[in-house]
């Protein structure tokens, strides 16, 4: 188990990268907490799994160190890491069983048999495999596999950190839901420092105690799954989690008051904006319908019913929005304004959050 | 209810006219010279199965057999395990890599008979360059007069114009692996040999067993190559089947015998595809979903 440092760590799959886009991971420096679990969070092709595998040793950063508890290991080869590392499709050894599968890691590292026995009776207690035991892994099923995948992971207990990388993806979804649980029990019981890629926000926001989530190359923000939700740093994240995303509005921003279309609205606190692309961002929890009286005027589309409430999808100003009205509710007749909630409100200059100077009642 | 409809048959009857003409008639004038005998003038008459008796007798046919199983058996162990090591050995991407294909297809698109002559003269002690050369570091190399000389020379050729051949497959094998493969091990600190034991061999073990069966085949069956570098000798060292076939139908024009002998061959080589075909067939099923 170890902290590990990422110190100003740039990679490029260009061998003479020129500008900044030729970088698959733009400069980045964090922290991973020795025992926390982290969820990288983002679309595909953001730099995920090049971040992943920059931290395995799998691949060498083009520019920085990556430290584990202040030692440099940036050259040093993946075996010296001691990381434990699951793909995102199943990788087993076909002609072996699924005993000697589990063992394979341990073996490798010239463990005692007795030890190896034991842990891999214990691996597969938690995979739920203990009956296949004895079986080839060729044949077996893709889920079957990925839980050998998974299990070799988690074989060894002196790793410093145990990465996956979108391990779920092929297991239904069921099984998805046992196997995070038992993820995070593990990770309660040892302590592990864990990793996760997905880029399913469900996976990310119930695994972990920090979501990382990196959009273009970038970390665009650090954070428990509450302060994503309500104080998104990047309109990115406020897209890309919560569900329906954040609604964004190109507004003017005077102070405490946002101009949208001709429309006033009360930012709620007092915003230093510079010259940039303004935006104001509300998701659709704080959206709130009126019929006539004072909002922005906003046009109902359609109204979908998912369950647990419903989804009325409306036409700002010709920017398409949406807002979440409580399952037992209806729509009322003759809509044509919205408001927001001022707690709800960010103002984005350039996709970036601008930090309000002060909030709420002092500001009034 | 199904319905029967018994005039799709007639949809079969061009492949059945094709497969008439082009095997099953000529393999019956085989069959046919192989049961009569003739004293000339294109009068035959019925000899039973005396030809069969007689071939199986004579220690003509087993000396070529064994020769033949000998070369065979050669090749293979060098081609397989030569063709595995250079696939490993190819780059995997890049202009190297199809460098290296390239490299490796042009003996295989080499005519027989011109794999022959090539080897015919590059082995000539009087002109060619490795005959010469081996000859004037003072080794006695003569594949016309040296036992030893005329299998080597004619292993080493089938090498050369084979190798390649297992060598396209295996690299096929290898290709088709993920790199999570190599990067789970490379996580579970796998050896470089236990890389090969457990992620490559398993992989390639289907082309492989391709590769071995058409490489078996093709030996089994070689004519061209030897017999323009040695013509079967010296003696009859290098009278492989096919070679000692020829002699006999062509040369002396013995067709009962030849007939008999090729029909024999003919079941050698079935029975061995037949072997292969259910290995093969078992390890799909072993590998499929059970």
């Amino acid at each position: 188990m170890a902290k590990i440092t990422l110190d100003n760590l740039a990679h490029s799959y260009v061998p003479q990268p020129q500008g900044e886009d030729d970088y698959a991971l733009k400069e980045l420096n964090h922290d991973w907490n020795d025992g926390e679990a982290y969820a990288l969070l983002g679309a595909s092709g953001c730099g995920k799994s090049t971040l992943l595998n920059i931290i395995s040793g799998l691949l060498h950063p083009s520019h920085g160190r990556i430290l584990f508890d202040g030692q440099d290991v940036t050259q040093a080869p993946t075996a010296e890491r001691n990381i434990a590392q699951v793909f995102q499709f199943p990788v087993v050894y076909d002609t072996m069983t699924v005993r000697d599968n589990l063992a394979f890691p341990l073996r490798n590292r010239g463990r005692d048999e007795s030890y190896v026995a034991e842990r891999v009776q214990e691996i597969a207690r938690m995979i739920g495999m203990e009956a296949e035991l004895d079986r080839k892994a060729r044949g077996l099923t893709a889920d079957a596999k990925q839980k050998i995948s998974l299990g070799r992971g988690m074989v060894r207990k002196d790793v410093n950190a145990l990465l996956f990388d979108e391990p779920l993806t092929v297991i239904d979804p069921h099984m998805k839901w046992e196997l995070r649980t038992q993820l995070k029990q593990l990770h309660h019981d040892f302590g592990h420092t864990m990793i996760y890629v997905t880029h399913d926000q469900t996976e990310a926001l119930t695994f972990a105690d920090k979501v990382v989530v990196m959009y273009d190359g970038r970390v665009v923000q650090i954070g428990t799954p509450q302060e994503l939700f309500e104080r998104p740093a990047h309109t990115f994240v406020g897209y890309f989690i919560g569900s329906p995303g954040m609604n964004l509005f190109d507004a003017e921003v005077d102070g405490r008051t946002g101009r949208i279309g001709g429309a006033e609205v009360d930012l709620g606190a007092v915003h230093e904006t510079g010259r940039g692309r303004l935006q104001i961002g509300v998701r659709p929890e704080f959206v709130a319908l009126r019929a006539g009286g004072a909002g922005v005027p906003a046009r109902v589309r359609r109204v979908e019913d998912v369950g647990r409430h419903k989804i009325v999808r409306l036409d700002v100003g010709g920017t398409p929005a949406s807002a979440i009205l409580p399952e037992h509710e209806t729509v009322p007749a003759g809509v044509d304004r919205v408001v927001f909630d001022p707690a709800g409100i960010n103002v984005y200059e350039n996709d970036w959050r601008v930090e309000p100077a002060r909030r709420g009642r002092e500001a009034a | 209810m199904k319905t029967v409809n018994q005039k799709a048959w007639f949809l079969v009857l061009p492949v059945l006219l094709l497969v008439a003409f082009s095997a099953v008639i000529p393999l019956m004038t085989v069959v046919n010279y192989s049961v009569q005998d003739t004293f000339g003038n294109n009068v035959f008459f019925w000899a039973g199965l005396d030809w069969f008796r007689d071939m199986l007798a004579s220690d003509r046919m087993w000396n070529a057999l064994v020769r033949q199983l000998a070369f065979s058996a050669i090749i293979l162990a060098i081609e397989v395990p030569l063709g595995v090591f250079v696939a490993l050995n190819m780059p995997k991407r890049g202009v190297w890599a199809s460098f290296c294909l390239v490299l490796m297809s042009l003996p295989l698109l080499i005519p027989w008979n011109v794999v022959g002559t090539i080897w015919q003269i590059f082995g000539r002690v009087d002109i060619g360059l490795l005959g010469y050369t081996l000859d004037a570091i003072g080794i006695d190399y003569n594949y016309t007069q040296g036992f030893i000389a005329a299998w080597t020379t004619v292993i080493v050729m089938d090498v050369w114009h084979w190798t390649s051949l297992v060598a396209l497959l295996a690299y096929a094998g290898l290709q088709s692996i993920p790199d999570a493969y190599y990067q789970a091990a490379k996580i579970d600190q796998a050896s470089r040999w236990k890389v090969f034991r457990y992620i490559e061999l398993p992989k390639m073990a289907g082309v492989l067993m391709i590769a071995i069966l058409l490489r078996f085949m093709d030996s089994f069956m070689i004519y061209t190559e030897p017999f323009v570098v040695t013509g079967g000798g010296p003696g009859n060292a290098t009278t492989f089947l096919s070679i000692d076939l020829v002699k006999m139908a062509l040369g002396q024009f013995d067709l009962g015998p030849a007939a008999a002998f090729s029909l024999m061959y003919f079941l050698v080589i079935l029975l061995v595809s037949w072997v292969f075909y259910t290995v093969m067939t078992n390890l799909d099923k072993r590998d499929g979903v059970q």
